[in-house]
């Protein structure tokens, strides 16, 4: 117990999967203008990081490891996160029209989200029971959506700032990025596992 | 002469003009994630230069075999394998650099520039040409990281060729108090903000 409240506090605050470990930098600069566009796309994530954590997880425990196929990893670990997206696009359009609209555009975004790929590797290479991994999967995604969610606020006033034209867009972005990833700093040496 | 023309653009294209870092904004999760360290940086960018050649080739190779319907499953297939490979490298000959560069590693087969390159020109344009924008493409990457890297790493270790005490030459002396704020993760955001305003000015300025 005490070591999964320490993973939650942790990827969500200390190691901030966008802010501090640098995975999923291009959702985060392109969908982080307007506020709506961020939501969903933070949903999206955590429904699809989640997933494929625990897939990829099964896959690596009783597939890989025991036919002494780790070699396969990236192969295998990428043909899910891929297929799984689809699967969710295809499933939730039956299932949910009015979330899959909400979603839609953003699913097969994810598929080259490197966060994604970076939680379904680190849970395996952290050698993290399942019951950890998932937990893992969910704190890392709330903290992309931490961030994300921040970030779009932060940017929708940054729309009506005066600036110089070369700083505007990405540069600005990337600064403001900074200062925020100054922020969580703070939290730096709080808590290690 | 014109076919000669057609050739060196695509080799140059890349590097500056395309530049997939700070014209196109790619692949930032590296970039902005290995470069506390020049040779951090510079192999990063090796490796995502090799990837991205061989990519270029086999897929401009099959592209005219490979269903435009699964053409994307199919692309990650092959950079996977690649990735595979320069992994399984890497950990042989380079494990120092391996251990530095640790999940990134892996990670080069989500990079969108690699995936935007075999889905933007390789899957449309003969081998030769593939293979030419995959080395400037990747040249560019290379530069952008290395550029980068030699700011972070003079104002955050004060040193250049780090963090191996043998290798690294320290630029100021003993007096010298590094600004650590360059080598932890907000100063590689600010760090990269300054040099795409410092970039946008240039190619304002120069009109390329």
């Amino acid at each position: 117990m005490e070591k999964l409240l320490s993973i939650i506090f942790i990827y969500i605050f200390v190691e901030n999967f966008v802010l501090h470990r640098f995975f999923g930098i291009c959702p985060f600069l392109g969908v982080s203008r307007k506020m709506e566009t961020a939501i969903g796309m933070s949903m999206a994530v955590i429904f699809v990081m989640t997933m494929a954590t625990l897939v990829t997880w099964l896959l690596h425990t009783f597939v890989l490891v025991p036919n002494n196929l780790t070699y396969l990893q990236i192969v295998t670990f990428i043909l899910v996160i891929a297929s799984l997206v689809q699967l969710v696009e295809i499933f939730l359009r039956k299932i949910s029209p009015t979330l899959y609209q909400g979603l839609g555009i953003f699913l097969p975004l994810i598929t080259t989200n490197c966060a994604v790929m970076a939680v379904a590797l680190l849970a395996v290479r952290q050698e993290f029971s399942l019951l950890e991994a998932v937990v893992f999967a969910i704190a890392a995604s709330l903290g992309f959506s931490l961030a994300l969610i921040i970030m779009a606020g932060i940017r929708e006033r940054l729309e009506l700032a005066n600036m110089p034209d070369v700083l505007q867009g990405s540069a600005v972005t990337l600064i403001t990025a900074g200062i925020l990833s100054m922020a969580f700093l703070g939290f730096q040496g709080m808590l290690t596992l | 002469m014109k076919q000669n023309n057609v050739y060196i653009q695509d080799l140059t294209r890349g590097i500056v003009k395309e530049n997939p870092v700070f014209v196109a904004l790619l692949g930032m999760c590296p970039v902005l994630g290995v470069t506390a360290f020049v040779v951090n940086g510079f192999g990063m960018g090796l490796a995502a230069t090799a990837v991205l050649i061989a990519a270029n080739l086999v897929v401009s190779l099959l592209r005219n075999y490979i269903p435009p319907q699964v053409r994307i499953p199919c692309f990650i297939v092959i950079i996977a394998t690649f990735v595979t490979i320069i992994e399984m490298v890497l950990q042989a000959f380079q494990p120092v650099l391996y251990e530095a560069l640790g999940v990134f590693v892996p990670l080069i087969v989500v990079n969108c520039v690699i995936l935007g390159r075999s889905e933007a020109f390789a899957s449309k344009k003969p081998v030769v040409r593939s293979f030419l924008d995959g080395i400037g493409v990747g040249l560019g990457f290379t530069l952008a990281l290395v550029i980068l890297a030699f700011f972070r790493e003079i104002l955050g270790h004060g040193t250049i060729l780090g963090p191996d005490p043998e290798s690294a030459i320290h630029l100021f002396g003993s007096n010298f108090e590094a600004m650590t704020l360059f080598a932890q993760p907000p100063g590689a955001f600010i760090a990269l903000g300054l040099l795409l305003a410092i970039v946008n000015m240039l190619m304002k300025r120069f009109n390329i």
